[in-house]
């Protein structure tokens, strides 16, 4: 099981005839989760459009089957970390669409009251630890989280979620280095959407096969089909089990893709409209997940009709909440620069 | 029917020329189809319908420039499925215009938390914590970690050396045997990936104490101090706080030459959501550093090379612990306050020494604290002495001595006889020649002839 090799990518849809390897519930919430991503940064991109978003906001439209697949493995405790394209992860792992798209406008409502935005929210009820904004610097953090495990002995894991342009930074590396060394409960995800803002993959990364780049230090690594939320949960329970039966550090490589820019402003020069929409058209996981639940499942047009009514609900309360929640008090300037710390010293003077 | 407006397509956008219609009217839309072309103040954008319908009417068309973001461009006629136009129940978000941020700022000046009270009070004596003993810098700071760490399984060390070779300058003698390597963690060579672990592992709860065989090494790491341990308590609107610590030698030791003779303090005194400390003694080295590790918030903790071997009396009491931001009035005078910080005070010590032999009365003041300041009691003494005289090892330039000399300005202007006079080390990199060596750092005469200065004498 370690050393798994480049799985075969999986093509449209499931295996007919084959046992899918997922149950209908399952992929339904599988389904209605990614669908809410989708919907939510639709949304986000529309209100950035009327101004009332500002500054960057990196859109997840595309890979919502990479963080989706991933989190039907996880189990309360565990914890999940990020980069800056964080609104799907948050959605993932239970966050209230409200609070993330409060943030996102800068109001008193979001998870951060205003003062975190797009890059920066946090949850530590639902395992969430942000949002962050300095490319490969959440890898880091990501071992941190797993360390705590380590050090607790809890049976935690943690997700350490980062692009193939973060892929390229010194400290990825120390952090693969200190996980194996350690055996660490760590999974890193590596998300290759293919561009690093701009810079294609093959522009930036001597290793062709990301999913190596843990071999030196003995860290088992996959490419998995990340446009495929069957293909991502199945080597995610790999993974997950590798990391609980205390053997160490996994490394996943997700082939996938953003439909949009690397943030609202980019032009997206770097490749052509056929490629995006070839990839849409063609690999969409929302519609293969649709596809698969009507054609393998036997589930009714109505049904889903019902998760899209629900889901475009939650996500105009959450546009609607996101502008009318008012903005932080000015007060909030100085508030939670330092935690108060007045009981630390009762002995002093 | 839903208006389409013209969208915002970078954080400065403001308006933009309508450069091409990409589908006419009466045609169908779906959700993703490419609209339109723009062009913004950066580059060419396509704009990608958000709603699904037939395109009813474009309002503006292509070729115009100057189209303000949100005005209608065009009309979609939405089918069951079109998605209603979010709803505009307050004018929507305006930017807040320049003159908001002065005002808000200068709002936030007079309500900091740390101002000054213009009344100076009298100040709270120092406690007495009963007997003492002579003991070296080295062995308080360890003794600092072992009773923490025996009070919490939560506290941890890691560092390099920091565990098998009891430490690179002996600071964890013994802490292996007692704690056992899951608390005293030998790290490889790997500042940047072992500082941001242990940041990750503190925004868990836990407590670290991240040690630095020099605080230079932690320029590698320096993004995941400031960005990640300093910032996300307010980037997260106060959810997800950093307890931990960031200790090991910092400035000059002797004869390492420039990479491995720097002075962090002013880096990190700069930076709001840390706390920089700086001891001089032992009893300043147990108190600070034990007050660090009960910390919620990150702390740095600026020791030295030269003080760890040198003995000073240090009160005895299991629970002896110093609060940070107080500073202590090492010595009393009348004639001039030198405020100095870490080995300084030493030589600030000897300064008034021979200035007393001279008839100058100085007050000596031991910073402890660089973040926060202990601006009160520095104040205190100048409306006292009425002058100043800063010393610090660091460089000069946006250096220590430079915020003092301001807090000065701000707080007691009126009462200085003389323009404050600061001692620093030279503005230069640190030398290997020992001759050199010896110039670019303060000097005892240097100290003297400041305080002659600032008292006209």
């Amino acid at each position: 099981m370690a050393e798994t090799a480049a799985r075969k990518p999986r093509g449209k849809g499931a295996p007919k005839g084959n046992e899918p390897a997922i149950s209908k519930s399952e992929l339904t919430r599988a389904y209605r989760d990614m669908l809410l991503i989708r919907r939510f940064e639709e949304k986000a991109g529309q209100l950035y459009g009327m101004g009332l978003i500002g500054g960057f906001c990196h859109l997840y439209i595309g890979q919502e089957a990479v963080v989706v697949g991933m989190q039907l493995c996880l189990k309360p405790g565990d914890q999940v970390i990020t980069s800056y394209r964080d609104h799907g992860h948050m959605l993932a792992t239970g966050m209230e669409a409200r609070g993330v798209m409060a943030e996102l406008t800068g109001r008193i409502g979001g998870y951060s009251k205003g003062k975190g935005g797009s890059m920066h929210m946090f949850s530590r009820e639902k395992g969430f630890y942000g949002g962050h904004g300095i490319v490969g610097a959440q890898v880091s953090l990501g071992a941190g989280l797993a360390f705590a495990n380590w050090y607790r002995e809890d049976g935690a894991v943690a997700v350490t979620y980062f692009g193939e342009g973060a892929s390229n930074q010194g400290q990825v590396y120390e952090s693969l280095n200190l996980a194996a060394l350690f055996k660490l409960p760590c999974i890193f995800v590596i998300e290759n959407n293919k561009y690093g803002m701009g810079t294609s993959v093959d522009r930036a990364s001597a290793s062709k096969d990301l999913s190596k780049n843990g071999a030196p230090w003995g860290i088992p690594g996959e490419q998995v089909n990340g446009m495929d939320v069957i293909a991502v949960r199945e080597a995610g329970e790999r993974a997950v089990a590798h990391c609980r039966a205390g053997n160490g550090p996994y490394l996943l490589e997700m082939k996938t893709y953003r439909y949009r820019g690397h943030s609202m402003s980019d032009p997206a020069k770097y490749r052509t409209r056929e490629e995006v929409q070839k990839m849409r058209e063609q690999n969409d996981c929302i519609e293969t997940a649709r596809r698969l639940l009507l054609e393998s499942f036997g589930v009714a047009e109505s049904e889903l009709k019902v998760i899209d009514d629900e889901v475009k609900a939650i996500v105009q309360d959450s546009a609607d909440f996101a502008q009318t929640s008012p903005e932080p008090d000015e007060s909030e300037l100085w508030t939670d620069v330092l935690i108060d710390d007045s009981s630390v010293v009762a002995g002093g003077r | 029917m839903t208006q389409i407006l013209m969208p915002a397509l970078s954080p400065t956008m403001t308006e933009g020329k309508l450069a091409r219609w990409l589908k006419k009217e009466g045609e169908t839309i779906k959700a993703g189809d490419v609209i339109a072309e723009i062009e913004t103040d950066k580059a060419t954008m396509e704009v990608e319908a958000v709603d699904e319908g037939t395109l009813t009417s474009i309002l503006v068309p292509e070729g115009t420039e100057g189209v303000a973001v949100n005005t209608p461009i065009a009309e979609l006629d939405g089918g069951a499925g079109a998605a209603k136009p979010a709803p505009q129940r307050e004018p929507a978000a305006p930017a807040p215009k320049a003159e908001d941020h002065a005002e808000i700022a200068a709002k936030g000046t007079d309500n900091r938390p740390e101002t000054v009270p213009a009344q100076a009070k009298a100040p709270a004596p120092e406690k007495d914590w009963g007997p003492t003993k002579a003991i070296t810098v080295r062995e308080a700071l360890r003794d600092a970690m072992a009773a923490e760490m025996r009070a919490s399984k939560d506290v941890f060390l890691i560092g390099e050396e920091v565990g098998q070779y009891q430490g690179a300058y002996k600071i964890s003698q013994g802490l292996l045997d007692e704690f056992g390597p899951k608390r005293v963690i030998d790290m490889p060579i790997t500042e940047h990936g072992f500082t941001g672990m242990a940041v990750g592992a503190a925004m868990t709860g836990l407590r670290p104490i991240v040690e630095f065989m020099t605080f230079n090494f932690s320029m590698q790491a320096i993004d995941q101090i400031i960005n990640s341990a300093a910032k996300t308590l307010y980037m997260s609107g106060g959810q997800l706080g950093c307890p931990i610590v960031f200790r090991g030698p910092n400035g000059a030791a002797s004869r390492v030459a420039a990479q491995h003779s720097q002075c962090y303090a002013s880096w990190y005194a700069h930076c709001p959501g840390l706390k920089v400390v700086a001891p001089w003694s032992a009893a300043d080295a147990k108190g600070l550093l034990r007050a660090a590790i009960r910390d919620p918030n990150p702390v740095i903790v600026l020791e030295n090379e030269i003080l760890y071997g040198q003995t000073f009396e240090m009160p005895t009491a299991d629970d002896f612990i110093l609060p940070i931001g107080k500073a202590k009035v090492e010595r009393e005078g009348t004639d001039v306050t030198i405020v100095a910080f870490s080995i300084m005070v030493g030589l600030a010590m000897q300064a008034a020494e021979a200035l007393a032999a001279q008839g100058i009365s100085a007050e000596v003041i031991n910073l402890r604290s660089l973040r926060p300041l202990d601006t009160e009691t520095i104040v205190r003494s100048v409306k006292k002495t009425n002058r100043i005289v800063t010393l610090e090892e660091g460089w000069p330039y946006a250096g220590i001595g430079s915020e003092v000399a301001m807090q000065i300005m701000e707080n007691c202007f009126d009462d200085l006889d003389a323009p404050p006079v600061r001692v620093a080390g030279l503005d230069i990199p640190m030398p290997y020649a020992a001759n050199l060596e010896k110039l670019a750092l303060p000097r005892l005469e240097q100290v003297v002839d400041a305080v002659k200065r600032v008292t006209y004498k």
